[in-house]
């Protein structure tokens, strides 16, 4: 049975096109058949956060408009197996596809036997957005533990639930263990009491994302990421597995925060 | 509570704590897609209804939007909460 799933969020620079990423590979190391595809027509990036950036030839908008086969513009990732990238058109704009356009995309994708189908969404409300639900069978909404991109999300699953996609996961993305120590940051209850919705996974702020996408190697392959971690438990989570959500705890380091700790109880 | 907790400040709430409040408010307001402005005509009108019938206490008068637990689902929906006190009742001409 294949699925289509796409990554929103509402509010820009939360982390969707990331996600995305690190699920597709994490899929496709689990041995699935994986197609991501870019739906941000204009704004593309998950072709340079994969590292694909320079085996582009055709994109979604080409196969769309028939100029060329969907076999011929996806682009077979060879670090892992069974993953592929349809990238979005630079020089176009949202307009160029429609919904139903969309939806015939997304099952032409499930006839090519692909398990899993991951959407990454454009920021906003709008066409795109639109676009990108169409045809999804499943939605994950990505936020960080801020008001702005909480507000936004809360819009979003309204959205996404006035367009029958029901029950949407969520993954709180960029948590900063020592900010929510303090009480300086709302921690993963407080998010998911506010917007009533299940947890996906919690994705902790950490640099070896910087990193790795720097590289064009998503992280979800490095065992050493606390990040790639969380990402390879929203894996097994998509997969039906039961994982419980990665502790954050922190051990202290130093002999101070250590004596600090001891006072803390 | 720890050892180190006496030497605290008690005063001001974590920031967290602040933007969770923050958070509710805002989208009980956005969820329902109300308005201060379209609240307060409704409040207007409410008013102008009911003092056709009794006289009510201005000062006292509370209409908000909160929310409450909805009894199907597990998730929470939106109400009017109007709380009025009543002065005393006109007396209605037949």
């Amino acid at each position: 049975m294949s699925e289509v799933i796409v990554i929103t969020s509402g509010k820009g620079g939360v982390g969707k096109t990331t996600t995305s990423a690190n699920l597709g590979c994490g899929l496709a190391i689990t041995g699935k058949k994986v197609a991501l595809v870019d739906a941000d027509i204009g704004l593309r990036n998950l072709d340079v956060v994969m590292g694909l950036e320079n085996r582009i030839v055709y994109d979604l908008v080409d196969v769309v408009e028939g100029n060329c086969r969907l076999k011929q513009a996806l682009i077979k990732d060879k670090r892992y197996e069974g993953l592929f990238l349809l990238p979005a058109a630079q020089t176009r704009d949202k307009d160029a596809v429609s919904p139903e356009q969309m939806k015939k995309l997304c099952e032409n994708l499930k006839e090519e036997g692909f398990d899993y189908v991951i959407i990454d969404c454009p920021a906003g409300i709008e066409q795109g957005f639109k676009n990108a639900i169409a045809g999804a069978d499943r939605a994950v909404v990505v936020t960080t533990p801020e008001v702005s991109a909480v507000r936004d999300a809360d819009r979003i699953i309204g959205l996404l639930e006035a367009n029958e996609l029901r029950d949407p996961m969520l993954i709180l993305n960029r948590l900063r263990i020592d900010l929510v120590q303090r009480g300086e940051m709302m921690n993963i209850e407080d998010v998911t009491e506010i917007l009533a919705v299940d947890i996906l996974g919690v994705v902790p702020d950490d640099e070896s994302i910087v990193i790795a996408t720097n590289k064009g190697e998503p992280a979800v392959s490095n065992q050493e990421s606390r990040a790639g971690t969380a990402y390879r438990n929203i894996v097994q989570r998509i997969l039906g597995e039961e994982v419980p959500i990665m502790s954050f705890e922190e051990a202290p380091k130093g002999f101070f925060a250590r004596l600090k700790t001891l006072f803390q109880g | 509570m720890g050892f180190m907790d006496f030497f605290k400040k008690t005063s001001a709430p974590a920031s967290g704590s602040v933007a969770k409040d923050r958070l509710k408010l805002v989208l009980v307001h956005d969820r329902v897609n109300c308005s201060a402005q379209v609240l307060e005509m409704l409040k207007t009108d409410i008013i102008k209804v009911i003092s056709n019938y009794m006289e009510i206490d201005l000062d006292e008068l509370d209409i908000q939007i909160t929310q409450t637990q909805s009894e199907e689902n597990n998730g929470t929906v939106p109400v009017l909460y109007a709380n009025i006190p009543i002065k005393s009742m006109r007396k209605i001409q037949d």
